[in-house]
C-alpha cells in the first residue's frame, strides 16, 4: 500500500491513498470463460443455416406477421384495460361492509385462479353451444331482445373476454395488496376533512397504491403479450403467434418464423419494460427523495421509501411476479 | 339520549357552547374481546376556548377527541357540535337515526383535525395538500384555493416550502402544513391529538408557536397533549382523564398547580 501526497491544488484531501486493489484472478478467469461461451451460441445462431436468416429478413415485415404483430396488440392491451377496470372493482368490493359483495369478488377470483387459462379460453369458445341464444330483459320474467350468442361472442370478443376475466383475478390481487399498503391514517385524515368515501378512494388511497401496483401490474402485461399466443384455443387465428407458424408450416420453414415471432415478442417487451419505467416514475412521485427525515410518522409508505432509499433492494423491472 | 330539557343543545345556551359531551360511551368490539374505552364523559367547550385534555395513556382521551368529529361512532350518549348533534337525528318520538354519510363528511368538514403521525397526503405537494379539501369539498376553484392555501402556508411560516413534497420537510414543517390542511377549510373548531409527540424535541417549539397564533386568533381548540407547559399558558380549561372517566377539571392553575385528586397529582408528579 503506498500513500502519496498529492500535489498541491484543489484537491480537498491532502494526503489522498493510492491503493493497489486486491488482485482477483479468479474474475479475469471467470468473465473470459463466459465470454467464449457467449462467443459459441451468437456462432451457433449466425453461422448455422438452418435459422435461414434471410427467410427471417424476408418475412420480418410481411404483412400478415405485422397484421399478427397488430391483433395481438390489441388482445394484449385490450384485454388488460377490461382486467384493470374489473380488477379494481373486485378489490373495492373484496373490501366493502356489504357480505355479498366481499363473497362475489371472492368467488370469482376463486375461480378465474383456479382454472387453466387454456381451459377457460375453450370454454369461452364453446359458449354459444352451451347457450345458443341470449337475451336482454327482467330476470327471470319476459326478455326484450334475443342475440344469437355467435353473432355477438365472435372469437374475437371471446378470446378478448376470456384473457380479461382470467387477467382480472390475478389483477384483483395485486390492486388489493396495493390498496392495503396505504396507511389507514391517510383515509382518516381524508375523512377528518370531509371528504367522501368515493373522493377518498380516488384522491388519496388510489394514488399512493398505485406505487405498489404499477411494477407487478407491467409484469402481467408483458406476461399477457405472451399469454395472448394461446388464443388459438377459442379459437382465434390471426394473433402473432399463430400467424407465424402457420405461415411455417405452409413453407415447410417453421423455424425461421418461431423466430420472426421471437423478435417481435421481444421488441414489444421491450418497448413495454420503457413504458413501465416512466409510469413508476410518474406514482413514485413525493417518495423518492430521500432528505433524511423520512421513516418517522409514516405508514409503510415511509418505511419502503426508506427501504428504497437505503438502497439495500433494488426493484428488477423484468422479476416476473405470478406465474 | 340522556340529555334533559336543561341541558338541550338547541337552545339558547348553545351560543357559547361550541361543543357539549354528553354521558359518552365508547366500547371497541364485542362480548368477551370487548374493551369499555369512555365510561360516560361530560364535557363542555365554550366557543373560542381553548381545552387541553392531560392523562395517561390509554386513558381515552384521543378516542374521546375521535368521538367529536366521528371517527369514531359512540356506543353511548351524544356529542353536540355548535348546536347540530352529531351522527345522529332524532325525531319527534325521540328515537335516533344514523345520519347518510355525506351528512356526516359534512359535520366533519366544520371541524380540523390534526394527528399526531401528520398524515400528510405524500404524493401531493404542501400546496397541494392544502389545497385538497377546498376543491374537493367546497368546490373552491383551484384559484381560489391555491390563493387562500398560500396564505395560510404563509401563516404557519413555510411560503419557501410550499412546493415541496411531505417527505422532503422536517416532521415540525409536516405537522404544521397539517395545521394549515385543516385551517384551509375554515373550521369553527380544531382537534389536536397530540400533535407535537412524534417529534425531535427541537422541533416542538415551532408547532406549538402556530398553535399559540391560532388560539390567540380566538379559534375553539380541544387539545390532547403531554405539553404542560404549553397547557398552563394557552388553556382556558384543563381536563384530566383516567381509565375511560374525567377525574379533574377546571382553570389550569388550579388543576396543575392545585390538584385535587390523587390520581391527578401522581400523574403530573411524572410529567413535570
Amino acid at each position: 500500500m503506498t500513500t502519496q501526497t498529492s500535489p498541491p491544488g484543489n484537491d480537498p484531501v491532502p494526503n489522498r491513498i493510492h491503493a493497489r486493489p486486491v488482485p482477483r484472478p479468479g474474475r479475469l478467469v471467470a468473465a473470459a470463460v463466459v465470454l467464449v461461451l457467449a462467443a459459441m451460441v451468437a456462432n451457433a445462431l449466425v453461422t448455422n443455416d438452418n435459422f435461414r436468416w434471410d427467410v427471417v429478413w424476408l418475412y420480418l415485415r410481411d404483412v400478415v406477421v405485422v397484421r399478427g404483430v397488430m391483433w395481438t396488440l390489441i388482445l394484449t392491451f385490450g384485454s388488460m384495460a377490461i382486467a384493470v377496470v374489473l380488477a379494481i372493482t373486485l378489490a373495492i368490493m373484496r373490501r366493502s361492509d356489504n357480505p355479498v359483495m366481499r363473497w362475489v369478488s371472492w368467488a370469482w377470483i376463486w375461480f378465474f385462479r383456479g382454472t387453466p387459462i387454456y381451459t377457460q379460453l375453450i370454454f369461452w369458445g364453446l359458449l354459444a353451444v352451451l347457450y345458443p341464444r341470449l337475451s336482454l330483459g327482467i330476470p327471470f320474467g319476459p326478455e326484450f331482445f334475443t342475440f344469437r350468442t355467435d353473432d355477438v361472442i365472435t372469437a374475437f370478443w371471446a378470446a378478448l373476454l376470456g384473457l380479461a376475466f382470467n387477467e382480472s383475478a390475478y389483477l384483483a390481487e395485486i390492486v388489493r395488496a396495493g390498496l392495503t399498503s396505504v396507511d389507514p391514517g391517510q383515509a382518516e385524515a381524508a375523512k377528518a376533512l370531509g371528504m367522501k368515501d368515493g373522493k377518498i378512494m380516488r384522491r388519496v388511497i388510489l394514488p399512493q397504491a398505485m406505487r405498489v401496483i404499477v411494477p407487478p401490474t407491467g409484469n402481467e402485461t408483458i406476461s399477457m403479450l405472451k399469454t395472448t399466443s394461446l388464443v388459438v384455443a377459442v379459437p382465434f387465428t390471426l394473433e402473432l403467434q399463430f400467424a407465424t407458424s402457420a405461415m411455417g408450416n405452409r413453407q415447410f420453414l417453421p423455424i425461421p418464423f418461431l423466430v420472426i415471432a421471437a423478435i417481435w415478442y421481444l421488441l414489444i417487451t421491450s418497448i413495454l419494460m420503457v413504458g413501465q419505467h416512466y409510469l413508476e416514475q410518474y406514482y413514485g412521485r413525493g417518495f423518492g427523495t430521500a432528505t433524511g427525515r423520512r421513516g418517522r410518522g409514516k405508514g409503510p409508505g415511509g418505511r419502503q421509501a426508506a427501504i428504497a432509499a437505503s438502497g439495500t433492494v433494488t426493484v428488477d423491472l423484468a422479476k416476473e411476479v405470478t406465474p | 339520549m340522556s340529555a334533559t330539557d336543561t341541558d338541550a343543545p338547541d337552545t339558547g345556551a348553545a351560543q357559547d357552547t361550541m361543543v357539549a359531551v354528553r354521558q359518552v360511551h365508547k366500547v371497541f368490539g364485542h362480548g368477551h374481546d370487548a374493551v369499555h374505552v369512555l365510561k360516560g364523559v361530560d364535557l363542555d367547550v365554550a366557543r373560542g376556548s381553548v381545552t387541553v385534555i392531560l392523562g395517561p395513556s390509554g386513558s381515552g382521551k384521543s378516542t374521546l377527541l375521535r368521538c367529536v368529529n366521528e371517527l369514531e361512532e359512540i356506543t353511548g350518549g351524544s356529542v353536540v357540535v355548535d348546536g347540530e348533534l352529531m351522527g345522529y337525528r332524532e325525531d319527534a318520538k325521540g328515537v335516533l337515526h344514523r345520519l347518510h354519510p355525506k351528512v356526516v363528511a359534512r359535520q366533519r368538514s366544520r371541524i380540523g383535525m390534526v394527528f399526531q403521525r401528520f398524515h400528510l397526503f405524500p404524493h401531493m405537494t404542501a400546496l397541494e395538500n392544502v389545497m385538497e379539501a377546498p376543491v374537493q369539498v367546497k368546490g373552491l376553484s383551484k384559484r381560489e384555493a391555491r390563493q387562500r392555501a398560500l396564505e395560510l402556508i404563509e401563516r404557519v411560516g413555510l411560503a419557501d416550502r410550499a412546493d415541496h413534497y411531505p417527505a422532503q420537510l422536517s416532521g415540525g414543517q409536516q405537522q404544521r402544513v397539517a395545521i394549515a390542511r385543516a385551517l384551509a377549510m375554515d373550521p369553527e373548531l380544531m382537534l389536536f391529538d397530540e400533535p407535537t409527540s412524534a417529534l425531535d424535541p427541537e422541533l416542538v417549539g415551532e408547532v406549538l408557536a402556530v398553535m399559540r397564533d391560532l388560539a390567540r386568533s380566538g379559534m375553539t381548540m380541544i387539545v390532547v397533549t403531554h405539553e404542560i407547559g404549553f397547557a398552563r399558558e394557552v388553556a382556558d380549561h384543563v381536563v384530566f382523564m383516567d381509565d375511560g372517566v374525567i377525574v379533574e377539571a377546571g382553570p389550569p392553575e388550579r388543576v396543575l398547580d392545585d390538584p385535587q385528586h390523587e390520581r391527578t397529582k401522581n400523574f403530573l408528579s411524572h410529567v413535570l
